[in-house]
């Protein structure tokens, strides 16, 4: 009888997501681009995936000064996208302070889970890129060699810089890059589980590869616009790290500009600039105009009148 | 009335210029990328801040008070400009490391914040204690910092390598960034002290 009648204030509608959830999604989401790093790249890759992986979860239990070392999941995610972002061999050392950058810098520094400004891997892998160029983001490239766990390093240039590789090799990932760069087979399955579990929204990836597509059209036709979203970190951004919820803007119209913003920052550092790739300064970049997004994007309020001047 | 003792001190502890009163912030991120860098421009910006807080105490019943900002500015560009030559004659090392960084002392709002805030309402003898007091605290400030950045931006301190050959260095902290970083640090882990003794 008085179960009939509920009274409560809201919120009346409760979804069973958390952060907790949400992380574990993500972290499946990077299982089969974690997977394909090993198969491409060996036991280093590997490697450098736990460190950076337990670095992080190791940093956070301490500041927080919490027992439980997996927590809500986000530094995991933090650590393992940090690795994809990285070389598949650098030294184990320039992994441990990334890691430890990205988590205690990035993301606690600025009050914690939720007030970051700033992407934490991506944090992470600039200081490293400041901070140890030559380990990161020199001659660092290996070469893929499939189904060889504990093959020899023997780097090569990124398809970036020789614009020369396959479709085929670049789809599949079959080319030197960063650990999670390579193979958009993997990355667009990543992708396609964070979609169907409601994580992402189609508007920051969309926007983001439909420009880096358009202007990829004016360095050389349609199979170089393909050749710019394959290559490189543009999907492995467009997806997993533009589309973080904490740095990147709520509204829908926000959302197509914050996307576009990074496709046109990406696209100008690769066609002018001396880096051969830009989607970690574009993010970063966006991130920083996020909050200014968010405002001038507001939607109106239903029913609001524009007040007369009394 | 606050003793003479106090008075030196707090410009060292309870209002550092750096640490507390965050003043002078330009030099301080710019020139902190050695130890010998940060101590040179502290000891230079100490040496202005006394000579001005001598002339401007001496002079704070003369002036009239709708032109002492000119005239502290007179004063302070007058004794950076000693300080600019003698750097030159006989440091030209420090000289060329600090560059610009020592015309813009006349600006220092340090300076001319106690220039305004001190020495004008006070007598010769506090107001020197005064400079004194401010000038060891920002002189130590900005070791301290370059300090911090040399060790980890270069491997040494004050020039000498201290870190092994192996140790391969953060270039983060010898950049302007870097700078901030460790400033911000810095300040998180003064201000963790001050409450924890209760300074304040």
């Amino acid at each position: 009888m008085d179960k009939k009648l509920v009274v409560s204030s809201s919120p009346h509608l409760k979804s069973p997501e958390n952060i907790h959830s949400i992380m574990v999604d993500v972290l499946v989401a990077l299982f089969p681009v974690a997977l394909m790093a090993v198969f491409l790249f060996g036991y280093r890759a590997l490697a450098t995936m736990v460190i950076a992986t337990l670095v992080a979860m190791i940093t956070e239990a301490i500041i927080l000064r919490k027992g439980n070392l997996f927590g809500d999941g986000s530094a995991a995610v933090t650590g393992l996208l940090l690795a994809m972002v990285l070389p598949p061999a650098p030294p184990w050392w320039v992994v441990v302070i990334g890691s430890a950058v990205a988590v205690g810098i990035g993301k606690h520094l600025f009050g914690g889970i939720g007030n970051n400004i700033f992407n934490p891997a991506l944090v992470g892998r600039a200081v490293l890129v400041v901070s140890w160029g030559a380990h990161v983001a020199g001659d660092v490239w290996m070469r893929p060699v499939p189904f060889n766990f504990t093959a020899d390093i023997v780097t090569e240039a990124t398809p970036l810089a020789t614009k020369a590789a396959s479709l085929l090799d670049l789809f599949i990932g079959t080319v030197s890059g960063s650990l999670g760069e390579t193979s958009a087979l993997a990355l667009i399955i990543g992708g396609i589980w964070l979609y169907y579990r409601g994580h992402i929204d189609w508007r920051i990836p969309g926007a983001f590869i439909a420009l880096v597509f358009v202007f990829g059209l004016f360095d050389g036709g349609f199979n170089m616009g393909l050749y710019h979203v394959l290559a490189g970190g543009v999907l492995l951004g467009a997806l997993f790290m533009a589309t973080d919820m904490v740095t990147s803007p709520v509204t829908s119209v926000g959302k197509l500009i914050f996307g576009g913003g990074c496709g046109l920052i990406t696209m100008i550092i690769r066609l002018f600039g001396s880096y051969p790739e830009g989607v970690m300064f574009s993010i970063l970049l966006m991130n920083s105009l996020t909050p200014i997004i968010d405002n001038l994007t507001l939607p109106k309020r239903f029913g609001e009148v524009k007040q007369k001047n009394a | 009335m606050t003793t003479l003792t106090q008075e030196f001190s707090k410009g060292i502890i309870k209002q550092n210029p750096v640490f507390v009163q965050l003043l002078g912030m330009c030099p301080i991120l710019a020139v902190t990328i050695t130890a010998t860098n940060g101590f040179g421009m502290g000891i230079a910006s100490m040496f202005v801040l006394l000579s001005s807080n001598i002339v401007v105490s001496f002079i704070r019943n003369v002036v009239p008070p709708r032109v002492r900002i000119p005239a502290y500015i007179l004063v302070i560009a007058t004794f950076v400009t000693i300080t600019d030559l003698v750097l030159n004659a006989f440091l030209p090392s420090l000289h060329a490391a600090l560059g610009i960084f020592i015309p813009l002392i006349v600006v220092n709002c340090m300076i001319m914040g106690r220039a305004e805030g001190f020495a004008r309402k006070n007598t010769l003898g506090r107001s020197v204690i005064d400079a004194l007091g401010m000038g060891i605290g920002f002189t130590l400030a900005l070791t301290i910092l370059g300090i911090v950045r040399e060790l980890l931006g270069a491997g040494s301190i004050f020039g000498a390598n201290i870190m092994g050959s192996s140790f391969e260095p953060m270039a983060l902290f010898a950049s302007p960034p870097g700078a901030f970083i460790a400033l911000g640090i810095l300040l998180a882990i003064f201000n963790y002290f001050y409450r924890k003794f209760g300074v304040q």
